[in-house]
């Protein structure tokens, strides 16, 4: 490999990659049983951390930039002046395999700009993943892309050497799509995932019955959406993303706060526009909130709160809306309920549910426990909370705990400006 | 109050725990012999090890147990921290108190300790599992320096084990000057000392035929070139890669 060459094309296809949010490597649950190199572990390792913040688990990579379509919101778009490069089957390969010796990675997250068309894009992407598993008896990560509109028979072979695929929604809403992007439509993503989603179910139906039923997309799938870029509210995304989850049984929805990348379009926030980050971050808790904490959606987001709260996260919301549910008793109350208290996490809650069978719960306990004691105190009661006949009102509470606490996002709005 | 003083290794504590319920002293302390200090006011009993005993207390804990109970007071004796001895002792007499699934009673102190503790251990060893970074030596080892805060080599022995199965290598801890060696065929722990200089450099040279600086070159192209520098979070960084790890870090060399 000549180093110079393989430096830019590293740099150029890294670059354009970038945007892809997915970085997981978890839920893989290929052995390393033919004494070959790797082995995935469950639930999955983060390498590194770019000055962003954001994890480096993957080698994400772009075979090539060159697209023949022009996405508005997207760098690699064909109009769009930047170097073109396409790296070689080969150079993938070799780049994975000599990263993921030396530990720098979990493995290999590969997408590509559509050339010529979708099935010989998705082609070549079929032959790196075939190279890496049969011939260098890889078994780490793999996440491949699936090209929309590439064959079925492409598709169904890929899945059979990749731990995840995904496809990216790019905008929340149909309307939203066709506003930056009149060549795509949510119909183009909807196929390909159900495609899979059914082989996944197939070859689940067969593990039962036949034991050496070969893995097929071990991981689930995923997808992705732009905010920021069109004018969705939150709830318009949160009941995409939701629809989503229930109908094609992904495994994760990302939420991309859009990164200006271009001066000239009336369309998108241009460049110097900062990146919405807090609403990014309000989106994901309430995605865990659905996943982990048995919410649903139509409970955070609905036509009277349409859009989440920018200051207080999406639980203590959702509580002090309904603050007739609580003080909740810990030593009583049931595991649902105490997930939804306000500074109380999963980890906290079984353990809460634990302990409490060897006797009454008492403040300090809970304090020792680990829980946001100072944010739960208002919604619970255990075994020594004495008697308040004092009501707070919801936004009462809200001011204690905003007064109380520091949100990361906070001071950038409140710090006095220099005058120099 | 009596101290007990034992050897440092997990026998040595096991072997305690036997001879604390033989001779019935009441309440002790416990100190490793590394953090013991003699003491005017507590006479000390040294512990003699004895593998006997120490497997029955093991035998004993492992029944009274779950596997991940076990494996939690493994990981706090790991810790290597001085009061972690006093908790495990206090935790293993509650745990033969006779109670039922005592692990789960977060409510006592050492039991929260040690889940605590063990917790701690175990995000130890997955930072290690994520920021060891091999060098192709020019004898065809992968070598990987490490300074981990918790004696967790020998957790993560497996790990490395299975995942380069093909390759052989060498994780060497420069704290408490052992390692790890796979010679593609068996795990084997290595005393070798290394000169003691505190470079991060190899103590063996590497090579051209390795192309060792070349993957070195663009892994750091790489780490840079997929940053979002509009998105630029240094304290997210840190927090989630602490800054101990970076002297070992490829791509946090210049």
């Amino acid at each position: 490999m000549n180093l110079s060459r393989a430096s830019e094309k590293l740099q150029i296809l890294a670059d354009a990659a970038k945007y892809d949010v997915s970085c997981a490597s978890s839920g893989g649950n290929r052995k390393n049983e033919n004494k070959g190199l790797g082995d995935s572990k469950a639930n999955g390792i983060c390498h590194s951390f770019t000055e962003d913040g954001r994890c480096v688990s993957l080698l994400k990579i772009l075979l090539t930039n060159h697209c023949i379509y022009d996405c508005a919101f997207c760098v690699s778009r064909k109009s769009n002046d930047v170097q073109r490069a396409a790296f070689t089957v080969e150079e993938v390969v070799d780049l994975t395999i000599n990263f993921y010796r030396r530990n720098y990675i979990e493995g290999l997250f590969l997408s590509s700009g559509i050339f010529k068309n979708a099935d010989y894009t998705m082609e070549r992407l079929l032959r790196i993943v075939k190279k890496l598993r049969i011939e260098e008896r890889f078994n780490g990560y793999i996440h491949l892309k699936t090209i929309p509109g590439a064959s079925e028979e492409l598709i169904k072979e890929a899945g059979l050497y990749a731990d995840r695929m995904s496809i990216n929604l790019e905008m929340p809403t149909e309307a939203g799509l066709k506003m930056v992007a009149p060549e795509k439509s949510h119909e183009d993503v909807k196929k390909p995932l159900h495609f899979v989603n059914q082989q996944i179910q197939l070859y689940k139906a067969d593990t039962k019955l036949i034991k050496n039923t070969p893995k097929f997309v071990p991981a689930g799938q995923s997808t992705q959406m732009v905010v920021g870029a069109t004018p969705e509210s939150d709830m318009e995304v949160m009941y995409t993303a939701d629809r989503f989850y229930k109908d094609y049984s992904l495994k994760r929805v990302y939420y991309s706060g859009y990164v200006p990348i271009r001066n000239d379009d009336s369309l998108l926030p241009s460049i110097g526009s900062q990146p919405p980050l807090l609403r990014e971050n309000r989106l994901y808790q309430t995605d865990w909130l659905l996943r982990f904490y048995r919410f649903q959606v139509n409970e955070i987001l609905n036509a009277a709160h349409p859009n989440l709260d920018p200051e207080i996260d999406p639980k203590l919301s959702w509580a002090l809306r309904n603050l007739h549910e609580f003080p909740i008793d810990i030593n009583t109350a049931e595991y649902d309920m105490i997930l939804r208290v306000p500074g109380i996490g999963v980890g906290s809650a079984q353990k809460i549910i634990a302990a409490r069978r060897f006797g009454k719960l008492r403040t300090y306990q809970l304090q020792k426990l680990g829980i946001a004691y100072n944010r739960a105190k208002y919604f619970i009661r255990c075994a020594d909370t004495p008697f308040l006949s004092k009501d707070w009102q919801p936004q009462q509470i809200r001011n204690f705990i905003l007064g109380s606490s520091h949100g990361k996002f906070q001071k950038a709005a409140t710090q006095q400006l220099t005058l120099f | 109050m009596e101290i007990y003083v034992f050897d440092d290794t997990l026998e040595g504590l096991l072997t305690l725990i036997f001879d604390w319920y033989h001779r019935k002293p009441g309440p002790i302390l416990v100190h490793s012999e590394k953090h013991h200090h003699p003491s005017a006011f507590h006479p000390a009993f040294e512990v003699v090890t004895e593998a006997e005993k120490a497997s029955r207390v093991a035998r004993g804990l492992q029944q009274k147990l779950t596997q991940a109970g076990w494996r939690n007071f493994y990981c706090t004796f790991l810790s290597e921290q001085p009061e972690a001895f006093q908790h495990l002792f206090q935790f293993a007499v509650y745990v033969f108190s006779g109670v039922e699934n005592p692990e789960d009673n977060y409510g006592h102190d050492s039991v929260l300790y040690v889940s605590q503790m063990a917790r701690k251990v175990e995000r130890e060893k997955h930072h290690l599992e994520a920021f060891i970074r091999f060098q192709h030596t020019r004898d065809g080892m992968y070598y990987a320096p490490v300074e981990p805060k918790y004696n967790v080599l020998p957790l993560i022995a497996r790990h490395f084990k299975d995942r380069y199965a093909d390759q052989p290598w060498v994780i060497y801890d420069h704290l408490r000057r052992y390692g790890l060696y796979y010679d593609l065929q068996k795990l084997d722990l290595i005393n070798i000392d290394f000169q003691k200089n505190n470079s991060t450099t190899l103590p063996v040279s590497i090579s051209e035929e390795t192309h060792e600086e070349m993957y070195q070159f663009l892994w750091k192209d790489y780490f840079k070139s997929t940053n979002i520098e509009s998105r630029r979070n240094i304290k997210l960084q840190v927090r989630s890669m602490p800054r101990r790890f970076w002297r070992y870090l490829t791509e946090k060399q210049i």
